[in-house]
This record gives C-alpha cells, sequence and structure tokens, in this order.
C-alpha cells in the first residue's frame, strides 16, 4: 500500500531531474531574498548559476546548528510572519533553543510525509493510535497525530505522563497502535506490570512507532518480545519539520521521500561524500520547505545510506538506524564511543533489564566511565561469587565489543532514572 | 510432606547507594517483619542481606511488593550448645558425605547458639546431621 504511489515508487533517474530541478529554484530564492543564504554563498564564491546538476550541489556551503542559534528566533525565515501558522522550539540542550516556523504548504507537506510513513507500516484507517509523544513545542505530538488523521485514523492524543491512565486508556479503546519513544514504551511496559496488565495479552497493541533518540536492534528485539508487537523506528528532526520518515514493512532502513528531502553522507573527518553502506554525518537539504529552508544543514546524526530498490516496490534512498548523533559520541581515553553501542552490547545480556546509566568522570589524565544497569529480579542470586561473576561477564562484553575498560554496578530495579522525553542516559562530569 | 528441618532464608539484593539498607530496612520495620537473624554479605559495589524471618512467605511478598529484589533460599539451622566445637564437628560430618558449604552464620539465641548455613544439598545434609545426633532448628521454633 502506498499513500503517494507516484512520488514513492518514481524512477530514481526520474526523481533525480525532479530534485534538481528543486534544488535549482529553491537556491535561486534564497540567493535573491534571503541575506544569510546570499552571503553564505558569496562567501564560497557560487552563484546559482553555478549549480548546473545534482552533484554541483557539493559547492555549497554548510549549515550548522550554531547557525540556527545565532540568527534566533525567526531571522533564517523566508517568508512573511503573516505567512507562519505554526512554530515549534526544540529543547535547548546547550544555551538557547531554536524555533521553527511553518507555513500552511510547509504542514501540509510535513503531515503528507507521515501518511506516507504510516501507510507503509500498515497503520490506516482501522487503526486507533495513541500518540504517547509530547504535545506541545516538541514536533513528535503535533507530527504524528495530523499524520495519523491524514490516513483516517482514530487518534487517541494522550501525550507524554500519567502513564497509568494511557495504560487503561489504551485497553479501553482497543488502541492497535502507539507512537512514543522506545524508552517511554519500556517504561509503559513496567508499570503495566505492576498493575498486573500484560501488553501482549491484555491489550490488542500490534504496532509501535518509536523514535527521538537513537535505539538499537537489540532494544527492538527485547520490546517485540516482551510486548508482541512489531515496533518500527520513525526519523526526522525539529529542523527537517519533525518526525517524517520510517521504515517499511521490511525494515531494512528508514525511506526518505527524495521529494522532501536530499540526503548526503559524508566522511566526518575529510568532509567526502561516502560510498553506499558507509558510515558518516548526514547532511540533509529540504526541497520543499517555505519558512524555514535548509540547505546542507550538519544534522550531526551518524548513519549510511542505501539506494537499492527496496522489497516493498519504494525507490527512495534508505538511510540505516541512527546509531548516534556525532554530538553524542564520548570520546574515553582517546576512543570513539557512541552510547548505542553500549545499549547495544547491554540489551543482549539476559540478566539485566532494560534501563541503564553511563557516567564518565576524569581521574588526573584519565577518563573513566561507569555503567549502572539493572538486575532483573529473576535473575538475581544470593551468592556473591555469582553476581561478581556476573558483573565481571558484562565488563568483558563492554570491553571485547567497545574495546575500553567500563566500570559495571549492578543496581535493583527501579533505582535507575525513568524517562518520560527524551532519555538521557549519560552523565559527563569531566572538565575540558 | 516438605522437611521439617529446612529453613527459608530471605535473600535482598542491597546496591550500593547510600541509604540502600537503611531502606530496606524500613520496609521490614513497616510491614511488622520479625527479624530472627541476619547476615550482610558484600563486596565492593552491592551487598546481600540474607535474613531469617518469622513467617518468610508473609515476609517475601511484602518485601517484593516495594520493588526490592528478593529471593527464598533453603538453609539449614543447627543448635549448638559451645559453637566452635559443634561447628567442627558438623562440618567434620558434611565433608566426609561430600557436602559443601557454602556460607554460614550465626546466631546467638536465649537458649541456644543458632548456626545457620546454606550447602549444595539441602536434603542430604540434613540428612547426615540427623544421623549424627546433630541437632537441627526446626521451622516451626523460628515462628
Amino acid at each position: 500500500m502506498y499513500w503517494n504511489e507516484k512520488m514513492e515508487c518514481m524512477p530514481v533517474e526520474e526523481m533525480r531531474k525532479f530534485q534538481y530541478t528543486g534544488f535549482k529554484s529553491l537556491i535561486e530564492k534564497l540567493y535573491n531574498s534571503n541575506k544569510f543564504y546570499h552571503d553564505r554563498m558569496k562567501s564560497v564564491n557560487v552563484r546559482p548559476d553555478d549549480i548546473r546538476s545534482l552533484d554541483d550541489v557539493r559547492k555549497l556551503p554548510f549549515m550548522y546548528k550554531q547557525d540556527l542559534r545565532d540568527y534566533y528566533p525567526t531571522k533564517l525565515f523566508n517568508v512573511p510572519n503573516t505567512d507562519i501558522i505554526r512554530f515549534h522550539a526544540s529543547s535547548g540542550t546547550s544555551g538557547k533553543p531554536t524555533v521553527v516556523g511553518y507555513t500552511e504548504n510547509d504542514l501540509n507537506y510535513w503531515t503528507d510525509s507521515l501518511a506516507r510513513a504510516l501507510t507503509s507500516i500498515g497503520i490506516g484507517d482501522k487503526d486507533i493510535l495513541q500518540v504517547s509523544y509530547g504535545y506541545g513545542l516538541f514536533t513528535g505530538g503535533l507530527g504524528l497525530h495530523y499524520g495519523a488523521e491524514k490516513v483516517g485514523a482514530s487518534v487517541v492524543p494522550t501525550s507524554v505522563g500519567n502513564t497509568e491512565r494511557q495504560l487503561e486508556l489504551m485497553q479501553d479503546l482497543d488502541v492497535t497502535a502507539i507512537a512514543c519513544t522506545p524508552s517511554y514504551l519500556i517504561h509503559m511496559s513496567d508499570v503495566a506490570n505492576k498493575m498486573g496488565i500484560d501488553i501482549k495479552k491484555d491489550t490488542c497493541l500490534k504496532k509501535a512507532v518509536l523514535g527521538a533518540e537513537p535505539w538499537t536492534e537489540s532494544m527492538r528485539t527485547k520490546i517485540e518480545s516482551t510486548m508482541g508487537i512489531r515496533a518500527y523506528d520513525i526519523y526526522g528532526t525539529s529542523e527537517m519539520a519533525g518526525p517524517m520518515f520510517t521504515e517499511c514493512e521490511e525494515r531494512d532502513g528508514i525511506h526518505i521521500s527524495g521529494d522532501h528531502m536530499y540526503v548526503e553522507i559524508l566522511d566526518p573527518e575529510t568532509g567526502e561524500i561516502l560510498e553506499d553502506g558507509e558510515k558518516g554525518e548526514m547532511v540533509v537539504t529540504m526541497l520543499q520547505k517555505e519558512a524555514f529552508p535548509l540547505v546542507r544543514f550538519k544534522i550531526r546524526d551518524i548513519t549510511s545510506l542505501n539506494h537499492d530498490v527496496c522489497e516493498c516496490g519504494r525507490t527512495s534512498p534508505r538511510i540505516s538506524k541512527i546509531t548516534g548523533r556525532s554530538d553524542d559520541m564520548l570520546i574515553i581515553r582517546g576512543i570513539n564511543v557512541f552510547p548505542s553501542q553500549i545499549e547495544y552490547t547491554l540489551m543482549r545480556i539476559p540478566e539485566i533489564g532494560n534501563q541503564y546509566m553511563i557516567e564518565v568522570t576524569r581521574d588526573g589524565a584519565l577518563d573513566n566511565m561507569r555503567i549502572m544497569v539493572e538486575l532483573k529480579p529473576d535473575m538475581f542470586s544470593d551468592k556473591v561469587t555469582d553476581l561478581v561473576r556476573l558483573r565481571m561477564r558484562i565488563e568483558s562484553e563492554l570491553r571485547k565489543y567497545l574495546e575500553i575498560a567500563a566500570v559495571v554496578e549492578l543496581k535493583a530495579p527501579g533505582e535507575l532514572p525513568r524517562f518520560e522525553g527524551k532519555a538521557k542516559r549519560v552523565i559527563d562530569k569531566r572538565v575540558f | 510432606m516438605e522437611n521439617e528441618n529446612i529453613i527459608t532464608q530471605l535473600s535482598i539484593f542491597v546496591s550500593n547507594e547510600p541509604g540502600r539498607l537503611a531502606a530496606i530496612a524500613e520496609i521490614l520495620k513497616n510491614f511488622n517483619i520479625n527479624v530472627k537473624g541476619f547476615n550482610l554479605a558484600e563486596s565492593s559495589e552491592f551487598g546481600i542481606l540474607r535474613t531469617i524471618v518469622e513467617n518468610p512467605d508473609r515476609a517475601f511478598d511484602c518485601i517484593r511488593s516495594k520493588g526490592v529484589i528478593v529471593k527464598k533460599t533453603d538453609i539449614i539451622g543447627i543448635a549448638t550448645e559451645d559453637s566452635s566445637g559443634s561447628l567442627f564437628e558438623a562440618a567434620q560430618i558434611m565433608a566426609k558425605a561430600g557436602i559443601n558449604v557454602e556460607y554460614g552464620y550465626s546466631y546467638t539465641g536465649k537458649d541456644s547458639d543458632q548456626l545457620f548455613v546454606r550447602v549444595n544439598d539441602t536434603e542430604k545434609a540434613i540428612k547426615v546431621l540427623k544421623e549424627a545426633g546433630v541437632k537441627l532448628i526446626k521451622r516451626s521454633e523460628l515462628q
């Protein structure tokens, strides 16, 4: 099932032409009407006439997150304020938040993108979708809300929090699908257990659309087996519009609609364009946005591209699961470590639960990493030697996979913090 | 029929956080759980609190309802008059029978000293100790 077959299954060459045309007119418009883009292009001596093919995109300068902060709140917008019909803002983890704006067309494109995505995973007018992403300034809640309404699903706009009530509604309204962060779904499942609800048996939940934070295949396996559902990855950031793209039923990468977004993957060190399958830093250009254009934006997510036509028939390129954000990368004793690698390793150890915390400290010139995990009640042995052996086994698994030594600490269930929004599992106490 | 000499010990996981032990003690107190004996085994980063309580089944449910990791473990209680001599005697009997003692701790009661041990084969240990005339504590004596 396709929502927009023409665009989703367009032959690759035809799509490239479509993208080039879109690019060209976008650049011309920005060069002539937007001081920021005009100055940036001048600084590298590129004029719209120099863009003669899609590959010429590489001549254009990058845009950075810092630009969004420097031009706060709306100085990068390209339409008069009267054309803006909605704002969203992202949580500013460092300093000011970033504000994004939408025209009516922008909201339509965004909604259309989500309608395609939901259709591709079989969510439609027979479904009851609980949106447990935050509603408000965060793009997740309202984004999914309009996308789901577009495909005719019945939306239960629960937002985040009040988990007992959410579970009650999930049961009473026969909710078939949920959209939220993976960590919130795990939290819900924990709360359900405490209430004596088995999501697998006592609810109609079949599908989960999970995103807004990096998660791993092993976490997917755990979620699916404990809750008896299929979990799909969704991707998008507020700069792009919000959550926009998902995997299809094949679950072999996230489909990026070419008419919405043009993706490049660069070597983070050299800046060179990488081949399919090679992991690097993602750079995106939004081809249809009016209010808040984005050209060669360094989004800081790490992934790889796959241009092969998918089994599902869609021709759009796919990005692999986001394995980390280059901003999230920790450098421990000179070695790059992504929290997602740690999660991947931990999730394969049956004796421990789904929650974990990573703490990095510095002792003189040495970095120390402490990883706290929760012991599963039924895996508890009352012999000190067994628990010490378990701890050592986790440490050696981490060492094998990450090539660095981490100290593991066993905690009782419920001792580590739970997250309702985006999980913050890394505490970096080092002072540089 | 269950062996009346098998005593149920509750083993509780205590992570190495300030106040964690106090929190568990508070749970025991709030549920009026009467502790007959306990031992805290610790490593550098966590501890295991082993307790003998009145009505262990009820205590187990109470503790678990608070989200604390707790487990029931079968142990044996040996009543001794002179603990060092009796320990030697009991240990020797079990050693001869090829039984391994995993851990143990003692408690001084009103009438006798009590030595609680966890072994790798509880049924067999009870049998050989009884045959050798060692006095074992019955579960009912702890209620």
